[in-house]
């Protein structure tokens, strides 16, 4: 009897709960990954080989993986943040040991024929950490620079791991992520005025000890038409794409500059340049207008959620996808160095998109589980 | 509590604030783009237009395909040809009007032009027209100001050496369709050609060649503006065949008019000396255009010249396939070495009678004078004793009636039956099949090209494949030395005596004393004369002379032979279409063209250069 209820009761709360999941949000990212299979389709010359097909399989089981989240309880993910985190750590100091190094830099780790990238993880895992530590945290106790501390050290960690891989645009972004969860758990505003002071003598220091290429990027990023034919060449012939789209672009499958071969990683850091070439301002503002809509669907569900802990993990998450979105686009436009961040949902690359899918799926999950009641503090009803 | 409610609205104010800075942001990413792509963007066009870094593709030279003395039969000519960038002009209608004016075009170019320009992309040049003479190019250089998108640069196009006598084997270039299309980025460029037929088909893809890219900065006119860097090509590999020009060449003449084809092979190897198909054809003309009477011409032409008749003529093979009847007999032990049967002139059998070709008969003989006087009578016997079935596996054994590992393709099969397969059409096997099959009529149907490599097998032992390439790039292609060939499984007693019958037809007062050679080399040989309809009784009995027929019912003349016998080197078939008599029409032919081989002896000789350099290297 007891069981038959029980069961009952669940399957009518997985009814439910499946009713709760944001399809709105669902129904978004889809939109933004078939405009992934649109540019990648074309980025491969008009075939669906070897990119654009991968890309929409992908998504399907990263769909399925989302949903499967997006029904766990958020309070076992809870439970598990700080496992999350040190899994991440762990692989972020695996992936020094034995990575694959590619492009000068050792950031892959290959799992049985799929190839992770340890830092993409690293970041939902300093999420879900520092939201469960700020949870527990009373407005007193976000005070109080020793509580802040630990928080603190969580972030310097991997950001110092992932600085020598070396990878200083995730590290960068991390460093911002960290940033943000600090700043919307309440941390005053003078701390991190005091925080910045120092900012520009680590920067000449660290330029000093910078890589050559990391170096390069930066240089040629200042002063891109000083070398045209060596590191610019990528920022002066994305511009030349974007600009020589003008308003409505020149067509689908009719780009020039991408199909030549002057953008190089066109399929994947590259791939915004080509949707400006082929469609125009047009498209381009179209697809930050869906980016848009979709980091503000993502911070409602923080608005909407009722405990500490889901609104933290659904702010940073959004952060996150900003980041990513604002890096890669800034970059092709050459407003900001050259990065190698991929456009999340649009780029070719299984390891970003899956793991984004992931952090989309607890997102989800924040969402369907926004008003459980959790044992420990932080509950504001 | 008070506090905790602090902490969300914080929270809630925070979120907002955070979020408004992301919006703005990248709403200023989209300001910035606008900048870029509409105030700036006209520059940025001229930059990617005007001045930009194009891309462009260098077609590989092909390959040439040289005879064994390195010979050139198909090489490479630079060839000068106008191209159109259609993004380069407002309206290309109009720049081809202006262009028409200096290079005159017909309207089937004209709608070929419209054609690709609307299938292809505006930045890959389309070709207009080919084979500009150098006036052309100076008049078109000199107006460029009013031939926006014209563009004039040197491809190369392929040449044959001696189109007329190695149009079967070499076949021709032609541009690529859609399904060459799968991939090759080579196949996008105006004016490359694929192989379609002979050996520039099948060893296309090593003909073919890599393009190279060259990055070049261009100005608005398509005026090269400096060279940024440029990836070599690898131009395709040379392949160099077996066979020997001046052979082709003289078999060719001695064939003269006749509707033949003659087929000469090394017996050890099975590498091909010559393979000629008579009458040929210019396949060049296909390039340039062929005419509606050049083209009746060899359509409706009795002698089918567009035919590669060596590997795709079906011709009953006639009494030539007698050994193949001896060979199973004796394999299966239903004949001796040395039994004796008796032919009164012909074969009774259930109220048909089956003659022999000699009206009186010949008497009782054994193996070696039946094939020496080609008795029929002999073989009827043997036929009926071993079954059609063996006679078919022997057959196919010396390649008769199965597919060949040639080289080239577009090869016919031909067929020994088997009972099994005339019950397959629905039919019953008759005994009188049998019969007639016993002297390679019937329902036997073979190409010249497995006569001569049953002629090799017979006479070297060796499971022989026929073959065209002797080495690419110039290193050697397995397959040159007889040992890497296998051993055909027929014990050597009985091909020796099948060898004695052959030897006898020639030298010892057979059926083609015309074919003995001069000197003290010895060919043996099998002379065939097959029917191409039935001959009536009234025929017979009014004393019949196939010489009289009107000629396209005229039987086949055949013959197959190997010389030296004492060392065999070279097998050949020749095949007259109704030529009448082997022994009369195909023997002597036969005897011409071993005395030509014999006296250049191509496969003792040291063949080119580019080979023993690759042995060296080894």
């Amino acid at each position: 009897m007891i069981e038959r209820r029980l069961w009952r009761e669940n399957s009518h709360d997985l009814t439910n709960k499946i009713f709760r999941i944001n399809w709105l949000l669902v129904l978004l990212l889809c939109a933004l990954a078939t405009v992934g299979y649109v540019a990648l389709y074309s980025a491969a010359g008009g075939a669906p080989d070897p990119y654009a097909t991968r890309h929409i399989v992908r998504f399907a089981f990263g769909l399925l993986l989302m949903i499967c989240i997006a029904l766990t309880d958020i309070r076992l993910i809870a439970r598990l943040s700080w496992v999350a985190y040190a899994a991440g750590v762990g692989l972020l100091i695996l992936v020094l040991k034995v990575g694959h190094i590619g492009k000068g830099a050792q950031r892959w780790l290959d799992l049985g024929g799929q190839q992770i990238q340890p830092s993409e993880l690293m970041k939902l895992g300093l999420i879900l950490a520092l939201a469960a530590w700020f949870h527990r945290a009373s407005w007193e106790r976000v005070g109080n620079p020793l509580f802040l501390l630990p928080p603190l050290i969580a972030v310097l960690i991997p950001v110092g791991l992932i600085l020598k891989e070396p990878n200083l645009g995730t590290a960068m972004i991390t460093v911002m992520l960290g940033g943000a969860l600090f700043f919307a758990a309440g941390v005053r505003w003078w701390k991190f005025v005091l925080l910045l002071l120092p900012v520009p003598f680590v920067a000449r220091y660290g330029y000093q000890h910078l890589h050559d290429y990391q170096r390069a990027r930066i240089d040629t990023f200042m002063n891109p038409e000083s070398d045209p034919l060596g590191a610019g060449y990528n920022i002066i012939q994305s511009k030349i794409a974007l600009g020589s789209g003008g308003m409505w672009g020149k067509g689908f499958l009719q780009g020039t500059q991408g199909h030549l071969d002057f953008l190089p990683e066109k399929q994947t850091d590259f791939i915004f340049t080509m949707i400006g070439e082929e469609f125009g301002l047009v498209g381009a503002v179209a697809v930050i207008a869906l980016l848009v809509l979709i980091i503000w669907t993502a911070l409602l569900v923080g608005l909407r959620c009722k405990h500490q802990y889901g609104r933290l993990v659904a702010f940073g998450i959004a952060c996150n996808f900003f980041f990513y979105c604002f890096v890669n686009i800034a970059m092709v436009m050459g407003v900001i160095p050259v990065g190698g961040v991929p456009l999340p949902f649009v780029s070719h690359g299984g390891s970003a998109m899956i793991t984004m899918m992931v952090a989309f799926g607890v997102l989800m999950s924040v969402q369907v589980h926004r008003d459980v009641e959790f044992a420990s503090a932080g509950d504001d009803r | 509590m008070r506090r905790d409610v602090n902490r969300g609205a914080v929270f809630t104010r925070r979120v907002l604030l955070a979020g408004g800075v992301q919006t703005l942001l990248l709403g200023g990413l989209a300001a910035r783009l606008r900048q870029v792509q509409v105030e700036e963007g006209s520059r940025y066009t001229t930059m990617a237009e005007d001045n930009r870094v194009t891309a462009r593709m260098m077609a590989p030279q092909r390959g040439r395909i040289l005879d064994r003395f390195g010979h050139v039969l198909a090489g490479s000519l630079i060839n000068w040809r106008a191209l159109l960038v259609t993004e380069q002009t407002a309206n290309f209608r109009r720049t081809l009007d202006n262009l028409s004016t200096i290079v005159p075009l017909t309207d089937a170019e004209r709608a070929r032009i419209d054609r690709d320009v609307r299938h292809g992309k505006s930045y890959i040049p389309v070709l207009i027209k080919e084979y500009l003479s150098r006036e052309a190019m100076t008049k078109i250089e000199v107006n460029a100001p009013d031939l926006p998108g014209i563009l004039v640069d040197g491809g190369t196009s392929r040449t044959y050496n001696y189109p007329y006598e190695l149009a079967h084997i070499l076949g021709y270039v032609a541009p690529p369709s859609e399904s060459d299309m799968n991939g090759d980025a080579l196949m996008a460029l105006p004016g490359v050609k694929v192989g379609r037929s002979g050996v520039e088909k099948f060893h296309d893809l090593t003909l073919r060649g890599r393009p190279g890219v060259v990055h070049l900065e261009v100005n608005a006119v398509g005026r090269v503006i400096r060279e940024l860097d440029r990836t070599d090509g690898v131009n395709g590999d040379d392949v160099s065949l077996t066979f020997d020009l001046s052979l082709q060449q003289a078999i060719q003449k001695r064939l003269g008019d006749e509707a033949a084809s003659a087929v000469v092979l090394d017996c050890r190897n099975g590498e091909v000396m010559a393979m000629v198909s008579n009458p040929s054809y210019d396949p060049t003309l296909f390039s340039t255009g062929v005419s509606q009477a050049q083209w009746r011409d060899w359509t409706k032409d009795r002698r089918t010249p567009l035919i590669n008749k060596a590997t795709s003529g079906l011709y009953a093979p006639g009494s030539t396939f007698k050994m193949a009847v001896a060979l199973a007999g004796l394999d299966a032990k239903t004949i001796g070495y040395h039994d004796r049967l008796s032919c009164p002139g012909h074969l009774d059998l259930g109220g048909s009678r089956f003659h022999c070709w000699a009206k009186g008969g010949h008497g009782a003989l054994d193996l070696k004078n039946a094939l020496k006087y080609s008795c029929d009578v002999y073989f009827y016997q043997v036929a009926l004793r071993t079954g059609i079935d063996r006679i078919s596996a022997m057959s196919h054994r010396l390649g008769l009636g199965i597919e060949l590992d040639i080289d080239i393709p577009g090869q016919r099969v031909g067929q020994v039956p088997t009972k099994d397969w005339r019950i397959s059409k629905g039919h019953p096997w008759q005994l009188g099949d049998t019969v007639v099959s016993g002297i390679g009529q019937g329902y036997v149907v073979n190409t010249p090209l497995q006569l001569a490599v049953y002629a090799a097998r017979i006479a070297s032992g060796r499971a022989v494949q026929p073959h065209f390439t002797r080495r690419i790039a110039g290193v050697l292609q397995p397959g040159y030395q007889p040992e890497d060939w296998p051993d055909l499984g027929v014990p050597e007693p009985m091909l020796q005596a099948v060898r004695g019958g052959m030897f006898a037809v020639v030298n010892e007062g057979g059926t083609a004393p015309r074919a003995r050679l001069a000197g003290n080399v010895h060919m043996a040989g099998k002379t065939g004369s097959s029917q191409v309809r039935r001959v009536s009784r009234k025929q017979r009995e009014s004393g019949y002379d196939s010489k009289s027929l009107p000629w396209e019912f005229r039987p086949h003349a055949l013959f197959v032979a190997y010389a030296p016998y004492e060392q065999p080197r070279y097998a050949l078939s020749v095949v007259v279409e109704h030529g009448n008599a082997g022994a009369a029409t195909a023997a002597p032919m036969a005897k011409d063209i071993m005395t030509e081989v014999l006296r250049r002896d191509p496969a003792a000789r040291q063949d080119d250069g580019p080979a023993r350099l690759a042995d060296a290297k080894r």
